[in-house]
Formats: structure tokens, sequence, C-alpha cells
């Protein structure tokens, strides 16, 4: 009796130091993406006090993909997650059961609110003359990628190199592989993750050319400078979506199901895809994208679903263990 | 077998309680949580795991990446060692402190400036490639950056014995006869030996382990440049729990068994040194 009396006050005053403060909502997202969601978080505060008038505080989490989900998986409380690729987010979903498996639907567009692509960064002046797919498996020309095994933008890359031989060779199966192989035959490292790759293709100098997501590319482009490098926008390439989810388990266990909501519905309204447009995102609004003439050559996107029936699919075959990379890679027994 | 040497310190059972307590808390829970968490899947696909063309190749790269740099730091251990010990020169506190610097250094920086050094437009790399060598990215970076890793352990280990060794004993065999030669192999390598063997085991051990610097510099090509660790965090983003821990223990036993026949050749030196 004595002990419950004593924590009374011990909890009022946690609740008072804790309960009442701003609602508290963490975004676990991947590597390119930190100078988006920090213009997102400080525009959806905004936007929520003025409706609710309670102050949320968005803290945002970095890392590679595939990474990021398994801290998810092993713990790391994220009411949203803003990941790569739709795979991680079902991971999340079959590993922890987080959130229910047809998450994807639950949002417009795939539950993407931006999507990107796969372009080229190349040496200023271009002095390899690089300009589609196919001068990549030209010998001589040193290529810059991650590993698709641990990197979600690698993995884009992986397909959409594949999606581009597939559809050169009227579907040939044989011959994008062949492509691809010795596409790779050109990659002198493979590093873990994107930010890593842009790392050593920047920084160290090494490799003609760095194949990374769109808004990664632009990122190094204002960074590095137009006198260091430029972007090459291929004639074909793959419609990446980078999904969003709310984990609902955590987010139940918060109290914050309803403000996760609606920061990710946010992504989708006028203000949020302008933002994502000012970040390299290709935005869904038309609206949005009109603000930004010429930001985004046209080009023609292929993408996951079309050509390698989702992303489970796309993952047993090309990915994992045993699969057509450990193959390309003489790994296969 | 005696349980209970005497010792001059009082208080053996407390000791060896708080030893025995120590190594099962901080060291065999954690390490027996790796075997518990492989043996969660079945063997089958442990047994695939552990023997993937991929994963034995870098079985091979890591350990004999290992031995090769631990053989090197040994070698310029020593002589680093002797250099430090044995003669007077300006900055000699300067190069002493420098020697620890890789235990300071968080490995991912020295993994980075190891690759823009070595690489083919690098400092160091832009006058090799003409002689076509190639480190950065090949078998040989691996070496170079365990290296960099290994030697202080070689150092240190080495240099309190050399300090301490007797001059008297090498004056001793110099006046009945004895040349330089014959003084270093049979006067000086043997008071060293037992730490030469200490500061092999260490470097190899780190070296087995090593992450942070090695990545980097290898290129992590499948079959070719991949360290086991770097396997190991790989299953982990493929959510293959199993397997990372399968790949683990093997490396747990292997190393395991590499040190305690280091110890043992340790032992017999010593022993040979005892009895002289």
């Amino acid at each position: 009796m004595k002990h419950t009396l004593r924590t009374i006050p011990a909890l009022m005053l946690a609740s008072a130091l804790f309960g009442a403060g701003p609602i508290k909502l963490l975004n676990v997202s991947y590597d390119p993406t930190r100078e988006l969601y920090q213009e997102i978080n400080a525009a959806f505060a905004k936007q929520w006090k003025a409706k609710t008038g309670a102050d949320v505080v968005i803290s945002q989490s970095h890392g590679g993909s595939g990474k990021q989900a398994r801290s998810v998986i092993d713990g790391l409380q994220a009411d949203v997650v803003t990941l790569g690729l739709a795979y991680d987010i079902d991971s999340i979903a079959e590993h922890a059961r987080l959130l229910p498996a047809n998450w994807q639907t639950r949002l417009p567009n795939n539950s993407t609110p931006y999507t990107s692509t796969i372009v080229f960064l190349v040496r200023k002046g271009n002095p390899k003359h690089i300009k589609d797919w196919e001068d990549l498996v030209r010998p001589g020309v040193s290529v810059i990628t991650p590993n698709p095994k641990t990197s979600g933008g690698a993995r884009w890359s992986y397909l959409a190199a594949w999606g581009y031989a597939l559809k050169k060779n009227n579907g040939d199966d044989k011959k994008a592989e062949d492509f691809v192989a010795r596409l790779y035959k050109n990659v002198p490292v493979l590093d873990s993750g994107a930010r890593g790759s842009t790392t050593t293709f920047a920084q160290r100098g090494i490799g003609d050319v760095l194949l990374s997501w769109e808004n990664e590319a632009f990122l190094a482009l204002n960074e590095l400078g137009k006198d260091k490098v430029e972007v090459i926008t291929p004639a074909l390439s793959i419609l990446a979506e980078p999904p969003v989810a709310v984990v609902d388990k955590v987010a139940a266990k918060h109290g914050t199901t309803e403000v996760a909501k609606a920061y990710l519905e946010f992504l989708y309204s006028e203000e949020g895809q302008e933002i994502g447009a000012r970040n390299y995102y290709r935005a869904r609004s038309a609206q949005a994208l009109a603000k930004f003439p010429n930001r985004f050559p046209v080009l023609q996107l292929f993408t996951v679903d079309e050509l390698f029936g989702g992303w489970q699919k796309a993952q047993k075959r090309h990915f994992e263990d045993g699969g057509v990379f450990d193959r390309i890679y003489g790994v296969g027994r | 077998m005696h349980f209970k040497r005497p010792s001059v310190l009082p208080g053996f059972w407390p000791a060896f309680s708080y030893t025995a307590l120590y190594l099962t808390l901080v060291v065999l829970i954690p390490l027996s949580a790796v075997f518990l968490k492989a043996v969660t899947s079945s063997w089958e696909h442990l047994w695939r795991v552990i023997s993937a063309p991929n994963v034995v190749a870098s079985y091979r790269l890591s350990f004999a990446g290992s031995l090769v740099a631990g053989l090197i730091s040994v070698l310029v251990g020593f002589l680093v060692a002797w250099v430090l010990v044995r003669y007077e020169f300006p900055g000699k506190a300067l190069a002493d402190a420098l020697v620890d610097l890789p235990f300071a250094l968080p490995t991912a920086v020295a993994g980075i400036a190891l690759t823009s050094l070595y690489t083919e437009n690098g400092w160091v790399g832009r006058y090799l490639t003409p002689l076509g060598i190639k480190v950065a990215f090949t078998p040989l970076g691996v070496v170079v950056a365990l290296t960099f890793i290994g030697l202080p352990f070689v150092v240190r280990s080495v240099q309190p014995v050399l300090a301490d060794a007797d001059r008297e004993l090498e004056e001793a065999a110099a006046s009945l006869g004895a040349t330089r030669r014959q003084i270093f192999w049979r006067v000086i390598l043997p008071i060293v030996r037992p730490a030469l063997f200490t500061g092999f085991a260490l470097a190899l051990a780190r070296g087995l382990g090593e992450y942070g610097s090695v990545i980097f510099i290898s290129g992590n090509l499948p079959m070719k440049t991949e360290i086991t660790p770097l396997l190991i965090v790989s299953k982990l983003e493929q959510y293959d729990y199993a397997g990372a821990t399968a790949i683990a223990a093997v490396m747990l036993i292997a190393s395991f068994a590499l040190l305690l026949g280091v110890n043992a050749l340790q032992r017999r030196t010593r022993r040979f040194l005892e009895t002289d």
C-alpha cells in the first residue's frame, strides 16, 4: 500500500513530462529522402497545428532500405515507414506482422505518392559517350552500382537494365541475362548501399557512370556542381515506386494512428506533391509537376509488375541466394 | 591437476568466481545465443548456407588474408618495436604514439582513407597501376587493410618484452664469440618469441572479425573479394537470421580452433624457454 501511494505522484510527474508533450512520430525511411522529409515534416507539423491545435514532432531515421526494414522488424518503433521498395515493407508485414499483408492497397497509386526512376550520372562532358543502357556494357566503361542483395536502389537499377534488354530483344530472357552479366563485368566495386556508391563515384572518383535514383543524381549534381558531373536520362527505364505505410501495431501502441494516417495523406496533397517535385521526385500530380518544367525529362517507363510480376517474384528469381544475380557471379552450383 | 595454486594475493575463490561469472555473462552467453539462433532453422538450410560457393570463397579470403596480414604484422611489428626500444631518435615519442592510432581510429575511416590512397588514381595507386599492381578492390587490398589494423597488436606485445630483455645476455654472447646472426636467432628471438605469438594471435583474431576497414577497400565482388563478415551482414539484410548466425558459428569455431593452435604453439615455446 505504501508503495502504491508513493508511485502515484511519480506517475503524475511522468505523465506531465511525457504525456502532455507534443505528439511524436517516427518516420523510418531510406537513404536519399533526408532532404525531402525535412521539408515535408515542417510543412505537415504546421498544417496539423492549424487544423487540430496540437504540436507534432516528427523524427526521421535514414539508412539502406533493407537495413531500415530489418530495424523495424527488430523493434525500432516506427509509426510510419517510407522505404525504397515494396518488398521491404512486405518483409515487415511477413516477418513481424506489424501491418496487414494488403498494406499497399490502402493508399492511392500502390501507396506510392511519388515515383522516381534510374538514371546515369557521368563525368562532365561525358567523356565515354554514355547515352543509353547499351553503352554500359562496352568494354572499358566502368559502372558503379551497389550490391542488389543489400541495396534497394541497386535492385531497381538491376531490374531496369534487365527490362531494357528484355524489351530490346523481344522478351528473350537468355539475352537479358547475358546483357546484365556483361554489365556487371564492368562493375569494379559493389558497395552495400546507394549512398556508398555515390561516395565511391563522386568523392573517390572511381568509375565512368553511376546508376542512380533520379533524385539522388540531382542531389549529387547540386552538391558537386555542374562542372563536375552530368545527369544522363536513358530513353527507357524503370518506374521506381518507393512506397509508404502506417505501421499499424506500433502506431496503435503509441496512439498515433490518426496523425500517422494524416501524415501519409499529406504526401498526396497538392502541397506535399509540390515538395516532392521540388526534391526531384516525380510527383503524381500533374499540377505539381508543371511547376518544375524541364526538370523531369520524358522517357518510356516500365513497372516491376509489368515485366517481373511484382516484387515477390522478382526478389525470388533474381536476388535470393542461388538466384540469377548469384549465377552471374558464378555462385551457382 | 591442481585446482588451487598458491598465490601471493589472497582471495582465490572470489577472484576465480568472478572470472567464471564474467566469462559466462560477457562471452559465453552471447556466443551460445549465436548457436541457439542458428539451430532454429533446418540442418539442410544451414548446410546449404555455410557450404555455398561464395561463402566458401569468403572463408578462404578471410582466413588467408588474416594469416598473411598477421605474418606481415609480425615481421614489420618486430622491426618497429626494435627501433622504438633500441634506438634514440628525435620524434621517438611521436612515433611511439602513432603506433596506437589504428586502435583509436574508427575502422571505416581507415578503410576509406586506404581506399582513396590505393585506387587507380590515388596517391599511391597511381604509381602502382603502371607496374600492373592493383591494390584497391582486390584481395591484396584486404591484406593491406588487415595489416594496418594488425600491426599495433604485434608492436605492443613485443615492445615491453624487448625493453625488459637483459642486454647483458647479448653482450655475454658476443664476448663468447657469437656472431650477430647467432645472437639474434639464439638469444633475442627466443626471448621475444612468446610475445610475437601473442601479437600474431591478436592480429589474426582481429583480422578475422574486421569489417569496417575492409569493406571499403575490398570491392565486395562475389567469389572474389567478399570477406565472411560481409556475408553475415548481407544475410541479415536478406532477413536470413539463421543463415547469418550459421556462418557466424562456422567463423567462431574455426577462429577458436586457430587461436587454440596458436596458443599451444606459444606454450610450447615458453616451456622450451623455461627449461632452458
